[in-house]
């Protein structure tokens, strides 16, 4: 691991490998962080970026590999450590105290004392003095309760500051703010960096990171994939070394689709929690027998598109129709007996019950329909026989349909929600992400699950962030920006390259397609 | 593997209570008392069919209480408020019955029934202002407790004592025997001895078995009780399951109240045949506690419930005999209390990790077979 160059890199790690039960979150994996510089992590979802932060941050240990801050080889087995070595981290979501004011947040933990009381005043002197120098305006006094997201992250900066932190770790910092509020943070870190500070940045959109990176490291499944200066980058070679092509492709069909819709949307627009339209006057339609691949990055409106089909977020406007009949008003359960199945993009957190044996997890979606229900009551043999059939036909490896959920690998476990939906036949089938985070062999079974669903003549709606996997299954492709569809692209005829150049926005007019 | 689930299963209570034991002997060491001595008195007393037939007695509202109390936390709902839920369903219960003449069993049906939409309505409150105005329960319930105290000390003074009595107990009319619960003593006798001492078995303690049998039923049986319970497991994955949270918190609080109302009715139905001031209070913390060791389990609940009331039932004998304080007893039910959550955890832990190594060996491990394809 000789570098060569004549400084040490503020910080290095080589070879860090981090297992959990059933997943290699890290593998191997390199990353050398210039002293000075800005540098990007990115990746998708599950690539292991944030997992490789928390190594370097002390909150988790790795199994394996080396770490170094400054060139001297250092363990970390609590953040404290970490921050004594001079490295502080800004979370995604705040650590803050709402009812404490700027100052005594900043402070907390890290307390200046003098005879046992603290020191108020030279700790105010101390966080006007920081403010003043990188440009973080704040006032001291404020309660946090009352400030603007971008200014409760500036508040995680200076208390990473104060701490004396030289090199700052941001999580996805700009996943909160509004694009001006982007604007002014790349402001404060450019200052940082004037100053002598390191900055690694995670994040997975594109052009942010193009825009404030010097350098950027790419994951992938875990591993390093690539490490490069950031103009010598496109956002859609970037966009490719994310998700990758040399993946085992999905074959693709002949076309079984016809001419009935069974799902249409018109001009639905939806709030996002943030209370800015996340979906604004999309139409869709998804036919019998057909795949509808969505394509886009990463919270342009898919989440919510998805939320909304499934009765899970109400529209502000537009309407919904499953074979013909207005669905906008249905709750979730009406829905979901109406023969709408759903394949969640988080399936630990919307699809499963970790705790409750795989049997009840399979009863979860359709408690209120045969072989699971018989009128108002729960029909446990018929379930558990069910179960069983499911767990067989759909290959998911457990010891029993009493194998609580928690215990099976994020394959086996996706395998189930796959198994669980398909044997409720449903009319539609929403499916996000479903690959996301499973081995190869798991990832295979998903896709035949698919295809089975398409040859039953079910409707499929398939959100991913596998351009491949999108490409090679979907009958159709529409590619969502900012809450928009803004284009539609015969998968036959596309490349992951045009796809992700569609994503970005980058390149919308080549293709004379414009939403 | 069931047999080891069952080892563990019975572990934690095991342990909890040894080292409650422990803890409680200690302490009496340091006030210079004979544990062993203090135990035993406990014991043999503890033992006699009259400490059982109070055993019984005294386990029959604790188990109500836990069982209101689980209806709440199986679906991560703390009712707090069963306290003011079942002291105000009493005092309205013992009112309308004493206010009725009805025949026997359809008097008591409706004292029943008058407790449980009392008990019912005041949580449904907390429930509605959850749903409604995203009030967090234990807040809620917590103020409502105080309201339901204050309204019971108004109701009772101002509208619902009985004029006739004339000494300073303040009371509501008694209830006519048409409503009034039949003790089991006479079912107890047949297989055992004559009970003495004036010791009845409240005949109540048959619908609180009733009441747990429903409640396991309920819970795994129902549709209701699926969503009920996949809300508490994981609320994200119940709403798209379908399972509307709203109705969920908001039916959850109200079959927890209706079960909190009945807490007060063996005493009402079974003794005292009134509401009075010696009415006992505090039985819906005290359930917090049974819900907790029971592990919201019916059958757990039960044994919780037993275990608090035959403490409670055999710790007097320490007033009469040697020198151990009876506090010792609550000092006991407490250790109990946290030593049980503790001791469920760690088996919770060795749980998941055995579950998950069963599950690992079955398959066979094709983790590492992307290896080949990268870089």
């Amino acid at each position: 691991m000789t570098t060569g160059s004549a400084t040490p890199a503020a910080v290095e790690l080589a070879g860090i490998t981090k297992r959990f039960p059933g997943v290699v979150a890290n593998d191997r994996v390199d990353l050398r962080v210039a002293e000075g510089e800005i540098h990007a992590v990115v990746g998708e979802n599950g690539a292991g970026k944030s997992t490789l932060m928390k190594i370097l941050y002390g909150m988790q240990t790795a199994d394996e590999g080396r770490m170094l801050v400054s060139g001297n080889e250092v363990q970390f087995s609590s953040p404290s450590e970490a921050i004594d070595a001079g490295i502080g981290m800004v979370h995604q979501h705040f650590m803050l105290a709402d009812q404490l004011t700027v100052l005594e947040n900043v402070v907390l933990g890290a307390e200046p004392t003098r005879r046992g009381v603290i020191d108020y005043d030279s700790a105010r002197r101390h966080l006007d003095e920081l403010g003043s120098s990188y440009g973080l305006d704040l006032h001291p006094n404020d309660f946090v309760e009352s400030l603007e997201v971008g200014e409760r992250q500036r508040v995680e900066i200076i208390k990473v500051l104060y701490r004396g932190a030289k090199v700052l770790i941001l999580d996805e910092p700009t996943s909160v703010l509004v694009p001006q509020e982007v604007e002014k943070l790349f402001g404060n870190l450019r200052e940082l960096k004037a100053r002598g500070h390191t900055i690694i940045f995670i994040d997975h959109k594109l052009e942010e990171v193009l825009a404030i990176a010097d350098t950027i490291t790419v994951l992938r499944q875990g591993r390093t994939v690539a490490t490069m200066a950031s103009d010598q980058v496109t956002a859609a070679e970037l966009a490719e070394l994310m998700v990758g092509s040399e993946l085992p492709k999905p074959s693709t069909e002949p076309r079984v689709a016809d001419q009935h819709v069974t799902l249409s949307l018109h001009s639905a627009t939806v709030t996002g929690d943030d209370g800015r339209p996340a979906l604004e006057a999309v139409d869709l339609e998804i036919h019998r027998g057909e795949i509808l691949g969505v394509a886009g990055v990463e919270g342009n409106g898919q989440g919510e598109l998805i939320e909304a089909i499934l009765g899970l977020r109400h529209f502000t406007e537009g309407e919904l129709f499953l074979d013909g009949e207005s669905i906008t008003d249905w709750p979730v359960r009406h829905r979901r007996e109406a023969g709408l199945g759903y394949v969640p993009e988080d399936r630990q957190r919307r699809g499963l019950l970790l705790d409750a044996p795989l049997w009840e997890n399979v009863v979860l979606g359709h408690q209120t329909q045969p072989p699971y229900a018989r009128g108002q009551w729960l029909d446990r043999s018929s379930a558990r026989a069910a179960a069983g059939t499911i767990l067989s036909d759909f290959d998911v490896r457990a010891p029993g349909v009493d194998t609580s959920a928690r215990a099976l690998s994020g394959g086996n476990q996706q395998k189930l929600i796959i198994g669980r939906e398909m044997a409720a036949r449903p009319r539609m089938l929403v499916a996000a992400h479903p690959t996301r985070g499973i081995d190869v062999g798991a990832q295979a079974a998903v896709w035949d699950g698919l295809r089975e669903a398409r040859r039953e003549g079910m409707a499929v709606l398939l959100v991913s962030a596998d351009l491949e996997e999108l490409i090679g299954l979907a009958d159709r492709l529409v590619v969502m920006l900012r809450g928009r569809i803004t284009a539609e692209l015969d998968p036959t005829n596309t490349s992951p390259r045009l796809l992700g150049s569609h994503m970005t926005g980058a390149s919308v007019d080549d293709q004379g397609v414009v939403g | 593997m069931s047999v080891r689930r069952f080892a563990l299963a019975l572990a934690a209570p095991v342990c909890a209570f040894t080292f409650s034991i422990g803890v409680s002997s200690l302490v009496l060491m340091a006030f210079g008392t004979n544990p062993i001595d203090a135990w035993s008195e406990m014991l043999s007393y503890g033992t006699r069919l009259e400490t059982f037939v109070e055993t019984g007695n005294r386990a029959t509202p604790l188990y109500l209480a836990g069982i209101a109390v689980a209806i709440g936390f199986r679906m991560n709902l703390f009712n707090i408020g069963v306290e003011g839920q079942y002291v105000l369903a009493a005092l309205l219960a013992a009112s309308a019955g004493a206010a009725v003449d009805l025949p026997p069993v359809l008097h008591v049906a409706l004292i029943i029934a008058v407790a449980m939409t009392v008990g019912s309505a005041f949580a449904g409150v907390a429930g509605y202002l959850k749903v409604s105005r995203g009030v967090h329960e234990v807040i809620s319930t917590i103020m409502l407790n105080a309201v339901a105290l204050a309204a019971v000390g108004f109701l009772l003074r101002n509208w619902l004592l009985d004029e006739s009595d004339t000494t300073l107990n303040m009371m509501t009319p008694e209830i006519p025997a048409s409503g009034q619960f039949p003790h089991l003593n006479s079912l107890v006798e047949t297989f055992t001895r004559e009970i003495t001492r004036g010791r009845e078995l409240w005949g109540f303690l048959l619908v609180a078995v009733f009441v747990g049998v429903l409640f396991h039923v309920f819970l795994n049986r129902t549709r209701a009780g699926f969503d009920l319970r996949a809300t508490g497991l994981n609320p994200f994955a119940a709403e798209a399951s379908g399972a509307d949270p709203s109705t969920n918190i908001v039916r959850a609080m109200l079959l927890s109240g209706a079960v909190a109302g009945l807490i007060g009715l063996p005493e009402v139905l079974g003794d005292a045949h009134k509401y009075d001031l010696g009415f006992a209070r505090g039985l819906g913390f005290t359930g917090i506690a049974v819900a907790l060791v029971g592990r919201n389990h019916p059958g757990g609940i039960a044994i919780a419930a037993l275990l608090f009331g035959w403490l409670d039932s055999s710790a007097p004998i320490l007033d009469v005999v040697g020198d151990a304080p009876r506090e010792i007893v609550s000092i006991l039910q407490g250790v109990v209390v946290l030593s049980a959550v503790v001791a469920y955890e760690v088996v919770n832990r060795i749980r998941r990790v055995s579950e998950a190594r069963d599950a690992a060996v079955v398959v066979r491990l094709p983790v590492e077979t992307s290896t080949g394809n990268t870089e």
